[in-house]
């Protein structure tokens, strides 16, 4: 029984925030490798560009809400995130048209690029804060839990409750939806394959008739959909905030790298590296101990290896030590 | 001189504005601008010299900002003496262990040949050497916390004048730079300003989460100045002789003497934050002046044109026998370090250390838009771009509500619109700094004044 309890405490403290928190940084971390591997520079605008996306779907859910327009037990903002892509879609391309189309055309190097997506950076997080305010929203609605706590501990009869919110389940699945399609395109597809090559080696991709606009196109409106979705779910979890998306991007960037830049599926588990060991190094073991072990040897301290405070930290010094040790990621970067 | 007009144009325009402000605002706004606008110019001096000169992309401006910081919290804050009695002797401890750790590591490294085993047991001795200083230092620092947190909680400093902190905070941040550059720099140019922007984010977390150290996000106040006190000054006779002389034809018209007393008061307690505003924008400009002295000398020697020659081919340098790899430390420790004293010069200047306002947008991302608008490799034009890019981002929430107010003045003043327009005027800033750096960087991509060699 008591090791039932402490199974039961380390999904609810640890596995199930992890996986949450990995899905929303996975989808983050594949939009940053899809543009690191086609577009080929970092694009410093990732936080805000997923709560540009976000904040377009909290206005339409707003608006379908005034409407009277709901999905009963599902968040309204599901209803919204299609509307909110297409607009994002059209921000991505105008924003690729107006700036990045010009260094493209040139040939400027990556740096070049990264200090304009800076500027892009600035720029939305003004457009951002300017139409919706730079306070903290929750736009959840719908059912809250699938299972609660108390109602879990009445069911089973464990004293420990397991609590599994509705907005985990849909992140997760949304997530596992979203990257198998996505896989699913670049590999299987005509178009898909020809932004691998693309991403491999531009000059043969070019000579073997691949029209390098439609490529660039096609990977505006994935990242897109990645970033409005990304953004979204995030926000039904936590909440919308454009400091925190701002910040946000900084784990990304980790997920990303650790994983190994330009390599989509790499990104997408470097998102649950990140998360895992942040939440497994910041997590205080004592009740598991206290279950696991006899009354004797039950521990005094809280059996934390890091406080909490160091959450970011732990994700900035893995990758740290990944670039140190493996400068392309664990699992080989730049192939796509 | 021709060759230098458009130098000599730029800055006399921006002093000019700095006095418009003066004149149409109050001079304690327009002093206030201008000593955080060369504040500004040392830090982009520093991110000029590494992006300029060397081509290295530090993300990590931040972070030598905060221990510039730091260094002016750590020198100048008298020590607190019952906080060492209770748990000085463990954090010693803590750092005896430090360096034997660090000791024990260069000498497996020295020893031993490139192995897996190597790397093991390194990794080994790091764990076990972190697990082991927590246990060692978590009595003492709980002591320490524990000293009238209210007011101290933590170690304080070596209680000399907060100046000397200012080349101490160079030091700090040359020793991260140091450490960091040994990590690092080998990485490629998008690579490096991500790992500096992380590494940054770690310092800051440590800053604000060491509350032994730092007092965290509880905050250091009423730091020493190096500058009189206006309270002081107020009851100084020479002082308000000064400012009686200065007044002395707005005093005449006044005819009743109580009112005549009144108003010298006033001036007074104006002059005395103008006057001490103007001890630090003395002090300020003394150090850009030298500053920009030995940097210019810097980029004229031989040792400016090796930089160039590395920046501009690194491949060809190499094989004309220059150390790149030493040479890219040193300018990453130089460059560094002139952060932090801009750092130390920034909390003397506030007279308070608060880690929580230690942000990338406002430390790095801004300090890379004020080199990049102002032109790199050009030290007059790192400096042009740190006063514009500060004079615009305070006064960007004035400009952007006399615009909002004149494009709406057809629309009436309750309507939706226009009122969520005006509460959102301090955002403008970004929308400004995001245009003006899109714009620069796409019709002017060199900056303002644009580097330009001359060969003497």
């Amino acid at each position: 029984m008591d090791i039932l309890n402490a199974i039961i405490l380390l999904l609810n403290y640890i596995f199930i925030p992890a996986l949450t928190y990995g899905s929303q940084l996975a989808l983050g971390a594949i939009f940053v490798t899809l543009i690191y591997g086609i577009l080929r520079f970092a694009n410093f605008a990732t936080g805000d560009m997923m709560s540009f996306g976000t904040m377009v779907t909290i206005l339409f859910t707003w608006y379908f809400q005034s409407l009277g327009i709901s999905l009963g037990i599902l968040p309204t903002a599901l209803l919204a995130i299609p509307f909110a892509i297409i607009f994002m879609i059209l921000y991505m391309l105008s924003i690729d048209k107006f700036v990045f189309k010009y260094y493209r055309t040139n040939k400027s190097p990556p740096v070049q690029l990264a200090m304009v997506s800076i500027g892009v950076m600035f720029v939305t997080q003004a457009v951002v804060r300017i139409i919706i305010g730079p306070s903290d929203r929750r736009f959840f609605d719908g059912e809250k839990f699938i299972i609660k706590a108390r109602e879990f501990k009445e069911m089973t009869g464990l004293n420990e409750g397991l609590a599994l919110k509705s907005t985990q389940v849909l992140t997760i699945f949304v997530t596992i939806v979203l990257v198998s399609l996505l896989f699913w395109f670049l590999n299987k597809t005509k178009t898909g394959k020809s932004m691998k090559a693309y991403s491999d080696n531009e000059d043969l991709a070019l000579l073997s008739g691949i029209d390098p606009k439609k490529i660039v196109m096609i990977t505006w409106i994935i990242a897109g959909i990645l970033a409005t979705i990304g953004g979204a779910l995030y926000g039904l979890d936590k909440s919308f905030k454009p400091f925190t998306y701002f910040n946000n991007m900084l784990p990304i960037f980790a997920a990303a790298i650790v994983g190994g830049i330009g390599n989509p599926f790499g990104a997408f588990l470097g998102g649950y590296v990140i998360a895992f060991s942040e939440i497994f190094l910041t997590y205080a073991y004592k009740k598991f101990f206290m279950y696991m072990l006899p009354e004797s040897m039950e521990p005094e301290s809280l059996i934390q290896l890091l406080s909490t405070d160091y959450k970011f930290a732990v994700s900035f010094s893995i990758l740290v030590i990944v670039l140190l040790y493996r400068p392309s990621g664990i699992f080989k970067g730049k192939v796509l | 001189m021709r060759k230098n007009l458009n130098v000599i144009a730029a800055y006399s325009i921006m002093m000019g504005l700095i006095i418009l402000v003066g004149i149409f605002q109050s001079w304690n706004i327009a002093l206030s601008i201008f000593n955080l606008c060369l504040i500004s110019a040392v830090m982009t001096m520093g991110a000029n010299i590494q992006w300029g000169y060397a081509g290295l992309i530090n993300f990590g401006i931040m972070g030598y900002t905060a221990l510039g910081g730091l260094a002016a919290v750590l020198i100048s804050v008298d020590p607190v003496q019952e906080a060492w009695s209770a748990g000085g002797f463990d954090i010693l401890m803590s750092l005896w262990l430090i360096i034997v750790m660090v000791l024990v590591i260069r000498f497996i490294l020295k020893r031993f040949d490139k192995s897996k085993m190597r790397t093991y047991s390194i990794a080994a001795i790091i764990i076990s050497g972190i697990l082991l200083i927590r246990f060692s230092a978590e009595p003492g620092i709980e002591a320490i916390e524990a000293v009238d947190p209210a007011k101290t909680g933590f170690l304080g400093g070596f209680g000399l004048p907060i100046i000397f902190s200012w080349i101490v905070g160079a030091f700090f941040a040359g020793g991260l730079a140091f450490i960091v550059g040994k990590v690092a720099l080998g990485l490629r140019a998008d690579y490096l300003a991500i790992a500096t922007l992380l590494i940054s984010e770690i310092v800051i977390a440590i800053i604000k989460h060491e509350d032994w150290l730092t007092r965290g996000v509880k905050n250091v106040i009423g730091l020493k100045r190096p500058a009189p006190y206006e309270v002081d000054l107020q009851t100084t006779d020479w002082f308000i002789n000064l400012v009686e002389k200065f007044n002395s034809d707005k005093l005449e018209i006044i005819s009743n003497l109580s009112d005549r007393q009144a108003a010298l008061n006033q001036f007074v307690i104006e002059g005395s934050s103008v006057f001490v505003k103007l001890c630090y924008s003395g002090l300020f400009l003394t150090v850009v002046i030298i500053l920009l002295i030995l940097t210019q000398k810097a980029l004229y020697s031989p040792w400016g044109r090796m930089m160039r020659a590395i920046r501009d081919n690194e491949e060809a340098a190499n094989a004309m026998g220059k150390n790149v790899v030493k040479q890219h430390l040193l300018i990453f420790i130089l460059g560094s370090a002139i952060v932090g004293i801009a750092g130390a010069m920034l909390v003397t200047q506030d007279g308070l250390f608060t880690p929580g306002s230690y942000r990338p947008m406002r430390y790095t991302f801004l300090i890379w838009v004020m080199v990049i608008v102002g032109g790199s490799g050009n030290n007059f034009g790192a400096i042009l771009g740190g006063f514009v890019v500060w004079f615009l981002w305070i006064e960007a929430a004035p400009i952007a509500l006399f615009l909002i107010n004149f494009f709406t003045a057809g629309i009436s003043e309750t309507n939706a619109l226009k009122a969520h327009l005006i509460e959102s005027v301090p955002y403008f800033r970004f929308l400004m700094m995001g245009l003006g750096l899109l714009l620069i960087m796409r019709y002017r991509p060199k900056g303002i004044l644009p580097e330009k060699i001359e060969i003497k």
